[in-house]
């Protein structure tokens, strides 16, 4: 039985048992029993309905904890009364779910965790491990969450924008223990994009379908980060490429630009070049510009300082870089390079020591500590 | 999302405001101090930002390699110098700012008097994994 396939059923059972009165925190609750109880039956006995069985399973489950807790006596009697049977279609409900998990009183931790599990599926030790913190702690940070939202109304509009920014934080993470999160973000995102007709949530499920076709060319054997420039690009899946170039042209199409579909444009400037020499620096540019003016976001205007370094030069991008706060995250590491482009290698090899050790991940001040000795090599003299 | 990690010194941090070591206090302060402690963990378990704590012994000794066949170089117990690390908590919270303001809570502890001490509390990010997302 295919995991992913139960857990997409995940919202739209959870959906039914919150339409029939339940309470959001406790329906979750049913909901996660079922699946586990799913996980454990479906194997020697596959249900014809798996839909049916999981509301059944999760229902039945509800109305026992409802029993079970005497200070839940009158929600019980509300639970008693025989249900009308569940709506058919579960989009607009599964809809409503990402709005309530990403709800802007939660913290962005929360909502993540929240997100993972009531519409992901996913069990809290799953959670938990995919971001390196103990179950129990996670199970907190998840029960907090539902009492957080525990007063917002399931059938009030939400804002996709708090929802994207949440599938972001899950697809930026990466991936680490047994949970793929790239590939989870990817998932809930179509789900997402399924459910609702929106440019920008096109845009976002671009981006991740156009960043994640890179992904087995982005680390060495030995785990070392392979920059853009230097990806073996026969690695990259042209699968994933062509279907987010595809979401993003409709999306464009539209004419309702956003900062996802500004950044999937980049990214496909990328995955369409044969080879790093032939990208289309100009372009990607002109997205830049077109990202900076949306967001107004220093980082961009950073990551356009290389675009400008690549399109006119690395004197054109030490200029665009100097109007920037130095303090800004990979400052140093941009500075680097074009000093290295400029010709300056010593300024450059000393900028990268200085940005590895400003790095904020390992990867990437392990990749700025070889960019530091490779250069320094070259410039002591001949020991020899 | 982010793990920080409080660092707490035996030795080697700066002066806190109630500086009196921990043996000239009552032994009425010194149980107040381990339940402030207690209380902040299991507070920190319930807001979901606990990751992790323990305390180390001050005793210890520097451990070298010594090349091949030959057992490794100690070398202690510590100069009375030493920066002296006596335990650490391992946080995983939303911002740089809330990392702040636990180590503020934490330094707070009750000592002498039953004060808070002020203690000086080291806090260090955790280089994370590589963002999906570069460019």
């Amino acid at each position: 039985m295919n995991d992913v396939l139960l857990r997409t059923l995940t919202p739209e059972v959870l959906a039914v048992l919150v339409r029939r009165g339940a309470d959001f925190a406790a329906a979750e609750d049913a909901v996660q029993e079922a699946l586990i109880e799913a996980v454990r039956v479906w194997p020697d006995d596959p249900p014809r309905e798996p839909k049916g069985w999981l509301v059944t399973v999760a229902w039945r489950r509800f109305l026992d904890m409802a029993r079970a807790d005497a200070a839940r006596r009158r929600r019980e009697d509300v639970a008693e009364e025989e249900p009308l049977p569940g709506p058919a279609s579960g989009v607009d409900d599964t809809l409503q779910l990402y709005f309530l998990c990403a709800h802007p009183s939660l913290t962005p931790s929360s909502a993540v965790a929240l997100t993972l599990r009531a519409v992901g599926g996913l069990t809290t030790r799953q959670i938990a491990e995919a971001y390196l913190v103990p179950e129990a702690t996670m199970a907190q940070r998840i029960s907090r969450a539902k009492r957080t939202v525990s007063g917002v109304r399931f059938d009030q509009p939400g804002d996709v924008a708090t929802v994207l920014r949440v599938l972001y934080l899950v697809f930026n993470e990466g991936y680490s223990g047994d949970v793929d999160l790239a590939a989870e973000a990817v998932r809930l995102t179509r789900q997402l994009a399924a459910a609702i007709d929106h440019p920008e949530v096109a845009g976002l499920l671009a981006l991740m379908l156009l960043h994640h076709a890179r992904r087995a060319a982005r680390t060495a054997p030995d785990g070392s980060l392979v920059p853009l420039a230097e990806q073996d690009r026969s690695r990259w899946d042209t699968t994933s490429i062509a279907e987010g170039v595809e979401i993003l042209q409709a999306a464009l199409a539209r004419d309702r630009l956003g900062e996802f579909q500004a950044q999937a444009a980049i990214a496909a400037l990328h995955a369409d070049a044969p080879t790093a020499a032939e990208t289309d620096w100009v372009q990607i540019l002109e997205w830049y510009d077109e990202l900076a003016r949306l967001t107004g976001n220093p980082i961009v205007r950073l990551n356009r300082a290389v675009a400008v370094g690549e399109a006119d030069g690395p004197r054109a991008g030490l200029a665009a870089l100097a109007g920037l706060d130095d303090s800004l995250p990979r400052h140093t590491a941009v500075a680097a390079w074009l000093h290295e482009r400029d010709g300056d290698l010593p300024t450059a090899a000393r900028l990268y020591a200085d940005a590895a050790r400003k790095a904020p991940n390992l990867a990437e001040r392990d990749h700025l500590t070889r960019q530091a000795a490779r250069l320094n090599t070259h410039l002591r003299p001949d020991e020899a | 999302m982010a793990k920080y990690l409080l660092l707490k010194h035996y030795r080697g941090a700066p002066a806190p405001v109630n500086d009196v070591s921990m043996d000239k206090w009552t032994p009425e302060e010194v149980s107040a101090h381990m339940q402030y402690m207690r209380d902040f963990s299991a507070q920190l378990e319930k807001t979901g930002e606990w990751v992790d704590g323990q305390a180390l012994a001050p005793t210890g000794m520097w451990v070298r390699y010594d090349g091949e066949d030959r057992p490794p170089v100690t070398d202690g117990p510590f100069a009375e110098t030493k920066d002296l690390i006596a335990g650490w908590m391992i946080i995983d919270v939303d911002s740089e700012n809330r990392a702040i303001e636990l180590a503020g809570e934490l330094s707070a502890a009750p000592g002498a008097g039953g004060r808070p001490i002020h203690e000086w509390l080291e806090v260090r990010p955790f280089l994370t994994g590589p963002p999906t997302i570069t460019e």
